[in-house]
């Protein structure tokens, strides 16, 4: 422990804690900008400087380690006025017309400004405006936002392993941007949206398609439905400013309904669906000498990096459409055939913690009818929260809703398709009760469970020990991807999820997701599964009867056409 | 010499980047990297083109603008500034028919200003492609200019 | 005469191409006799000199060495930072230049104590005849065994690699050149971890300046105790002085420490040129003070300097006489630092260019009391805050002028303008 004094207050903090960390331990508020708990320390903003006795400066306290007998002063007047200035500076170079910003009342440079009372500016404005970045169906970039803190860089560079953003130029020209200006459409991004997660300012947001949503809602002749992502049942609570981990199926539902959806459908449905196809692709593969080892194709963002930066893998990924183009295909097939309803006059939205599953939706090759896109729109679940708020719905206090028919009955092991290994998980479940013959003892492969970036476990099927890995975030994506391109990778199956622990911790996730909240919602996403009457796949009687009913058997024809898809090599920037 | 030469002289490794820039941009009579080049460079040392682009928009003397074929950089720091820089930078305007920043239509010389070139000793200074020209005079700039325009015909 | 030529002494003289005039003049023995002795006892000499770092900051040497020599681990680095961005600098191209062997020398000697076994100089782009000069001068010491894999049949083994800079001032800054040494933009690192600790590939690295380096040979020859009779007791030895602006004599000076402005700029330099009047003094270069005629008679000496807080130690004394104002010469220092500027922290990117806003009103006389205080609080709080060495030193000029020429400031103020 180290011992110093914090504003009169006597302290005793870890050793190796910063000043910032050892004033918040104590409840002593320090306010910052460029500083995210889960990246680097950039300490670039200086806005959490703080006054050391016996130092001429003042240091920045996100980055000052403590020392035994240290006085440090969080808001003499000295601080205050070099905050006050610093917020001055930014705000003259910065489009702060925050009514027109996506961030408003979510931004954190206005909550600084706001806290630190300014209210005029003795600057002038320097900003010279420059286009938007908008050619793409996920982000929108908006450069004379951004206030240069380095979060997405550092997020995308060494999180993600991608390295789409960087620093270019200096001093006041400098820009936070793509090689040489372009898009991020030109380049090599994964639309992940882990940069816009972390955007202190609205510099980086998805690209918002709730007006889109609300236009079919008040269209008469559209029979408008929804779906909803396994990980938004544990998070969008947050958007009602409860808990993380807060479990809120039910709640969610009934606002669906509230907003006018005509019918409000489970992704875990389909994320079912997918357990029964992939398994059996696995088994396919396994025993009939097939290209191994497999690799999950869920997550878009994965699949996005993989078109681009290991073309040669691709055989490796799963035909199987992700669960949510599953659901479409199916929504605007058997689902329209089954209500009598024109595919063009069913609108299908998604609700996803994913800014990349808007670009998925818009693939060409997500069509079962021609021109036809399966799903329309999709949101993420801040947009959801936004669409709660511009409703004035009280959503702490709704009461439950079930999901709608005939996709209402799903499992535990859909459930769990949100962490990071739930789908191992759940196909783990499935593959060996068929293969093996026999009933699992125990259903929780705990050990492709939490935040590893890296997880395996063996499974023996049919006598024989087989290898499964469990890789999250792209930079972890990128070993596996290396590994199977060298033909050296000893698993039979990988999953890849593109996101820092899954869905759960997508980058259409409410805003201020770091470890913690991510823990919080993998623990509600296992209470969920845990509370389930069925935990496994293939024991759920509606994916039987939607075979008996439609599709026949798992990779036969009609889902060869519905629920299976292909990849492309695209223009991939070589990047190791 | 081309950029495969220039690339094979060196080991895959990002730490030769910045080396790898200057090494070829010297090479370049348009004093400039391009996109594709950019990309080439990427490739071999496997990093992202974005990686190589911040690093050319760092350093003042690597651009992925094309300079014409001789860049003169005039000094005008303090100690050149207050003797007579100015008066250089007028002649080289008037004598050129360019401002600072730009380029002549013949796409012979790029006038541009540069940070301290350490002749302050023999201020005013400037630099034509590494060459330092000092104690300038503009009568001194009208000759060496027109010894440049010479050479080129 | 006050010029008082100790690591200078072979400039000009030797021809700077020639190892072999160099160790005609003595070159290279030192090293060969202290490859001989204890590293402790040789570092503990260069603590007897008090020897402090030329390259503006006037850190002791010693602890720096001796952090390096502490510090385990197969690879050391020792870096020679020959950027020298600062306008109005250019003593160590001179040294570079005209006596490169005993920048190399000094390397020697200096990664033999510490343990060190890799360096690099790392020269700024601009320089391309010192680089040359180095060049050869590296060359010519690898073929006579001095450099390379078992030096002089010792143990001893180290070796010096040139880095060009590509154009940027802050890359002199330590971390700034370990980034820009690594091919990456010379945008600075957090400190702690130093350079000592953690530095080039995160490994300890050791940086010190091109006349600190020259320097070092001298003290291990003439012993510790000889060398800190020299100069003042704050700064003991010689100072290379780069003489420039409007005096009739411009050059590279060596000097003791405690000779006066005043006497460099009459007795060196001859007095100011063309028979003017001085306006003022801006000393160590665009991050230093300005100061006015009635303080020249202040000692060149770190503790005086210090009161400044930025690097006027590295020797630089430019000359503005009274054709000049104090604005048109902050202009053009909050231009310099405007470009230079990394971009990287808060303060330093965006202040300059508010800097530079203000300062046009005094220079349009549309300047209030409100912006006189702007100024001011704005300078202050790049010092306080940013990041590097850059922005905090960066606003001295207008600090000092805030302090020395208040009036020239009142004078450009319209009175009616709160
Ligand atoms: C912006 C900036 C530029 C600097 N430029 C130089 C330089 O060109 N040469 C130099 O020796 N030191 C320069 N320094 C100082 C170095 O950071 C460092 O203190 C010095 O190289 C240490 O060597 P010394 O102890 O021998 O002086 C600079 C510092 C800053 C902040
Ligand atoms: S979306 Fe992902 S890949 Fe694209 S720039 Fe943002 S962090 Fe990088
Ligand atoms: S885009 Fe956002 S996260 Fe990136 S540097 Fe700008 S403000 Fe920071
Ligand atoms: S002070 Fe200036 S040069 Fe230094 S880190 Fe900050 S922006 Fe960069
Ligand atoms: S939060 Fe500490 S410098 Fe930005």
């Amino acid at each position: 422990m180290v011992n110093l004094r914090i504003n009169n207050r006597e302290l005793a903090v870890a050793e190796g804690s910063t000043i910032l960390e050892a004033a918040r331990t104590n409840n002593i508020k320090i306010p910052t900008l460029c500083h995210y708990p889960d990246l680097g320390i950039q300490s670039d903003c200086r806005i959490c400087v703080v006054e050391i006795e016996g130092q001429k400066g003042l240091a920045t306290s996100c980055s000052t380690i403590v020392r035994d007998g240290m006085v440090v002063k969080t808001n003499s007047p000295r601080v205050l006025n070099a905050r006050k200035t610093i917020t001055e500076l930014i705000l003259a170079n910065h489009d702060a017309n925050c009514t027109a910003c996506p961030k408003n009342l979510s931004c954190e440079l206005q909550s600084l400004a706001n806290k630190l009372g300014i209210d005029e500016n003795r600057f002038q404005s320097v900003l010279t405006l420059s286009p938007l970045d908008e050619g793409n169906p996920a982000l929108i970039r908006n450069p004379n936002r951004c206030i240069k803190c380095g979060r997405c860089v550092d997020v995308c560079k060494n999180i993600q392993g991608v390295g789409v953003l960087e620093l270019m130029g200096r001093s006041h020209h400098l820009k936070i941007v793509p090689a040489f200006d372009h898009c991020l459409s030109d380049l090599f991004c994964t639309y992940c949206g882990q940069c816009a997660a972390v955007c202190p300012v609205g510099a980086i947001t998805e690209k918002d398609d709730t007006d889109i949503v609300w236009r079919a809602l008040n269209h008469h002749d559209k029979h408008v439905i929804v779906q909803v992502a396994p990980a938004i049942r544990v998070s969008l609570a947050e958007e009602a400013n409860m808990n993380p981990g807060t479990v809120c199926t039910g709640k969610i539902v009934t606002a669906l309904k509230l907003l006018g959806f005509d019918q409000v459908f489970d992704t875990d449905f389909t994320a079912d669906l997918t357990i029964i196809e992939e398994g059996n692709e696995l088994i396919h593969r396994l025993t009939s000498g097939g290209v191994l080892p497999m690799m999950t194709s869920c997550c878009p963002g994965w699949i996005n990096f993989a078109e681009q930066h290991y073309p040669e893998i691709l055989p490796h990924i799963s035909s199987c459409k992700s669960p949510q183009q599953m659901f479409g295909a199916l929504a605007k097939t058997y689902y329209a055939e089954k209500m009598g309803l024109e595919p063009a006059n069913v609108f299908v939205v998604s609700i996803m913690p994913c800014t990349a599953k808007k670009y998925e939706a818009g693939r060409k090759e997500m069509r079962a009818n021609e021109d036809l896109p399966d799903v329309d729109v999709v949101l993420t679940t801040r947009e959801l929260g936004k669409m709660l708020r511009q409703m004035g719905i009280d959503f702490a206090n709704l009461a439950e809703t079930p999901f709608d028919d005939p996709f209402g009955i799903t499992t535990g092991a859909a459930a769990i398709f949100g962490a990071s290994g739930g789908v191992m998980e759940a196909a783990l479940r499935t593959v060996y009760e068929v293969v093996n013959g026999e009933p699992l003892t125990n259903l929780d492969f705990t050990d492709v469970r939490g935040l590893d970036g890296v997880k395996e476990t063996v499974v023996k099927l049919a006598e024989k020990p087989y290898r499964f890995a469990v890789a999250n975030n792209l930079k972890n994506a990128r070993l596996m991807a290396e590994a199977v391109k060298a033909g050296t990778s000893p698993y039979a199956f990988i999953e890849v999820m593109c996101c820092p622990g899954g869905c759960i911790g997508g980058g259409g996730q409410p805003y201020g997701t770091i470890t913690k909240t991510r823990l919080d919602r993998i623990k509600a996403t296992y209470q969920v599964d845990a509370a389930m009457p069925i935990r496994k796949s293939h024991e759920n009687p509606a994916i039987a009867k939607l075979y008996q009913e439609y599709l026949d058997r798992p990779l036969g024809e009609q889902s060869h056409n519905l629920l299976h898809t292909h990849y492309h090599a695209r223009r991939g920037k070589p990047n190791n | 010499m081309s950029l495969e030469s220039i690339l094979s002289k060196f080991t895959k490794a990002e730490t030769n980047l910045l080396e790898i820039l200057l090494q070829y941009q010297e090479t370049k009579t348009d004093h400039a990297i391009t996109e594709a080049e950019v990309g080439q460079i990427a490739a071999y040392l496997g990093v992202t083109e974005t990686k190589v682009a911040s690093v050319i928009s760092f350093y003042t003397l690597l651009s992925m603008k094309p300079k014409g074929r001789y860049v003169i950089q005039v000094c005008k720091n303090i100690p050149c500034f207050v003797n007579e820089q100015t008066a250089i930078t007028r002649t080289l305007e008037k004598i050129l028919g360019i401002h600072a920043g730009e380029t002549t239509a013949n796409n012979l010389f790029t006038l541009e200003y540069t940070s301290c070139l350490g002749c302050c000793d023999n201020a005013p200074a400037m630099r034509i492609d590494g060459k330092i020209y000092a104690n300038l005079t503009p009568d001194k700039v009208k000759a060496i200019i027109s010894e440049y325009r010479g050479r080129s015909s | 005469m006050i010029e008082m030529r100790l690591v200078s002494k072979r400039c000009g003289i030797i021809n700077p191409l020639s190892i072999d005039d160099y160790q005609k003049a003595d070159g290279y023995e030192t090293f060969r006799k202290a490859l001989a002795r204890d590293k402790i006892k040789l570092i503990e000499e260069i603590e007897k000199s008090a020897l402090r770092g030329r390259g503006g900051a006037g850190f002791p040497v010693h602890l720096k060495i001796m952090g390096l020599a502490k510090e385990t681990g197969p690879v050391k680095y020792v870096i020679c930072n020959a950027d020298e961005g600062e306008p109005g600098n250019f003593k160590d191209r001179y040294l570079m230049e005209n006596d490169p062997h005993a920048i190399i020398e000094g390397m020697l000697i200096t990664a033999y104590m510490a343990s060190a076994t890799k360096g690099f100089i790392y020269i700024r782009g601009e320089y391309n005849h010192a680089y040359n000069t180095l060049e050869w001068a590296i060359a010519e010491a690898r073929r006579l065994k001095l450099l390379g894999d078992a030096i002089l049949d010792t143990e001893f083994s180290f070796d010096i690699e040139l880095r060009s800079g590509g154009g940027s001032y802050v890359c002199g800054e330590e971390f700034a050149l370990i980034e820009s040494i690594e091919g990456k933009p010379g945008r600075t690192r957090v400190k702690p971890p130093f350079p000592t600790q953690k530095g080039l590939y995160g490994l300890p690295t050791l940086i010190n300046n091109v006349e600190t380096f020259a320097t070092i040979p001298l003290i291990i020859k003439m012993g510790g105790k000889a060398y800190a009779r020299i100069g003042t007791k704050s700064s003991t030895g010689t100072k290379l002085i780069s003489l420039s602006g409007n005096v009739n004599e411009k050059g590279v000076f060596e000097i003791p420490f405690g000779v006066t402005i005043r006497q460099v700029i009459e007795e060196l330099g001859h007095g100011v040129a063309n028979g003017r009047k001085l306006k003022m003094v801006q000393l160590g270069g665009a991050c230093g003070p300005i100061i006015p005629e009635y303080m020249l008679d202040m000692m060149i000496d770190f503790e005086r300097f210090e009161e400044f807080e930025s690097k006027t130690g590295a020797g630089a004394i430019i000359v503005i006489d009274d054709r000049f104002d104090i604005f048109d010469i902050l202009m053009n220092v909050v231009g310099f630092f405007e470009h230079e500027s990394c971009g990287k922290c808060t303060p330093c990117r965006e202040g300059h260019q508010q800097l530079r806003i203000i300062l046009q009103k005094f220079i349009d006389k549309t300047a209030g009391v409100k912006d006189l205080v702007s100024l001011e609080s704005l300078a202050r709080v790049m010092h306080q805050t940013s990041l590097c060495g850059l922005g905090q030193t960066s606003p001295t000029a207008i600090i000092s002028t805030l302090r020395y020429f208040r009036d020239d400031y009142i004078d450009r103020m319209d009175s009616l303008i709160l």
